[in-house]
């Protein structure tokens, strides 16, 4: 049983193929201005990998904030159940899931069989999700994947004070034009999301284990800042965090055909 | 009785010099990057054009952002209590003045003697301040004067649901890519702003008469939009909007004098 998950994000747009409740392949692309093409080269690209044509694929779910209108989907489902299911599926001792996109960030408290039982959502402000990651890392003309390993070499992270994001890029310029330390200014961007996270986290209750998931995961700055505010150890899956989403939805997918 | 005010912005830097009872002159700059060499700028241009040197003011005092860094300044208040001031000296029956500056609003309520009763800001988040207008004209490629004459030609405004500068930028950009009129985008930006500055005047509450001060008092599109949803009629100063805080500051350094 072929079956596949399309999560259209505000940033990227992930594909996950599963045969037989394994995963065979996944493809990741930009989601840009059209949600619908985003999906179908995601999905094309993820069927290449995986030697499969369109027709052999039984059941597609889709989600993601661009999710609604993907033409070869048999069902939308919101992300909430989707990383429920998608963390469930890696880490079966999962209790609460903190996922950090790219517009949105989210903390789920999940309960048996990876059902959800609470959740808290911030996507009014960019301060918080990946975009906050991706305005500061231009500003400081940094790649985004190095956020994190810089940040690690920084003996006294500098505090930045301003919240939010537009306000901030001024804030880590003017700390650069003042001779400070790259590496203590990256690791203050990280602690200062890491503090909002957090407080969303604490938001919906945090219980262990504690998975993170999101393009943000990949942030080892992030990652430990935030087990420092929680005081917890924080579990990553054994996959990109970032196709969670999807993973979660193409499980759901083998449900539909199952019970159908 | 020779006196000065200087109130020294986050993005601009005002002077004003006032004889007995009238303004002799004042001057506008865009600020350097340190508040001192701003206030020095800006008094010196404002000297200039009365035909005084700094000899001849008898007393100085600052304000804004930079106020305590001002070599000049026999003393600092803060802009709240110099724009309630300034806005009364200039039309006495205001009660509420709308300061959108550059990087903060604020929302000030006087009594009848110009004398500050209550005031709400806003200095933590970009959108409904200067910068949020700054944000935009860069995404639509205009000059930031220009965003309030091009939306008085808008036939539909685009409306703009992000509160968020960083996501209501991505929305515009959409919108761009999706082919919308610039004069449309124009009216939506100034509506998003007017409505994040509406909902601090509420806050606070209003009664009449009403003015607005700072850079943004001059964008015809925000000052419309703002009147619209307030349902009143502002009123107009016959000075520039943003000297209306260094004024408030010499009419203190002209109380200060008296009171000696």
């Amino acid at each position: 049983m072929i079956v596949a998950g399309c999560d259209v994000g505000s940033l990227s747009t992930k594909v996950v193929i599963m045969k037989d409740g394994e995963i065979i392949s996944h493809h990741i692309v930009e989601t840009g201005f059209k949600p619908d093409l985003a999906a179908k080269n995601a999905m094309d690209g993820a069927l290449s990998k995986a030697n499969l044509s369109i027709d052999e694929v039984g059941y597609c779910v889709s989600t993601g904030d661009g999710g609604k209108n993907v033409s070869f989907a048999g069902k939308y489902v919101s992300q909430l159940p989707c990383l429920s299911k998608g963390s469930y599926f890696f880490v079966p001792s999962v209790r609460t899931v903190v996922d950090v996109g790219g517009n949105a960030s989210r903390a789920i408290s999940v309960g048996k069989e990876g059902r959800v039982l609470g959740y808290r959502l911030n996507d009014k402000c960019a301060a918080g999700g990946g975009r906050f990651f991706d305005t500061l890392a231009e500003a400081l003309e940094v790649k985004l994947d190095d956020l994190g390993p810089l940040s690690q070499q920084s003996k006294s992270p500098l505090e930045i004070a301003s919240q939010c994001t537009v306000f901030a890029e001024s804030e880590v310029i003017s700390l650069l034009n003042d001779g400070k330390d790259i590496v203590d200014i990256i690791a203050g961007v990280n602690q200062s999301i890491a503090s909002r996270i957090a407080s969303l986290a604490m938001n919906v209750g945090v219980k262990e284990d504690v998975v993170m998931t999101g393009g943000v995961a990949k942030n080892i700055g992030v990652v430990k800042s935030l087990e420092g505010w929680l005081r917890v150890g924080i579990k990553t899956v054994p996959a990109d965090p970032q196709i969670v989403g999807a993973v979660g939805a193409s499980l759901l997918a083998r449900k539909e055909l199952q019970e159908s | 009785m020779i006196v000065a005010g200087c109130d020294v912005g986050s993005l601009t830097a005002e002077a004003v010099i006032m004889g007995d009872e009238e303004i002799l002159s004042s001057e506008i700059i865009g600020v350097r990057p340190k508040p001192e060499q701003s206030a020095q700028d800006v008094m010196d241009k404002a000297l200039e054009k009365a035909h005084l040197a700094l000899e001849n003011i008898d007393y100085c005092i600052s304000t804004g952002y930079g106020r305590e860094r001002i070599p000049f300044a026999r003393d600092n208040i803060s802009e709240i209590s110099c724009h309630g001031k300034g806005a009364h000296w200039l039309i006495p029956s205001v009660k509420t003045v709308i300061d959108v500056g550059g990087q903060d609003c604020k929302v000030i309520r006087v009594d009848a003697a110009g004398k500050l009763q209550n005031f709400i800001m806003n200095d933590k988040c970009a959108a409904g301040t200067g910068r949020f207008l700054e944000v935009m004209a860069k995404t639509l490629e205009v000059r930031l004067d220009e965003i309030g004459p091009l939306s008085l030609l808008a036939r539909n405004p685009v409306v703009i649901t992000s509160v968020c500068s960083i996501y209501a930028q991505t929305e515009v950009a959409a919108s761009i890519a999706q082919g919308a009129d610039q004069h449309d985008l124009a009216a939506g930006i100034t509506r998003a702003m007017a409505e994040r500055v509406k909902s601090l005047v509420t806050r606070v509450g209003m009664e009449e008469d009403v003015v607005i001060t700072g850079g943004v008092a001059k964008n015809t599109g925000v000052v419309k939009s703002l009147e619209g949803m307030l349902r009143v009629s502002t009123k107009r100063f016959t000075v520039d909007p943003q000297i209306v805080g260094a004024l408030g500051a010499a009419l203190f350094s002209k109380e200060k004098l008296l009171q000696k």
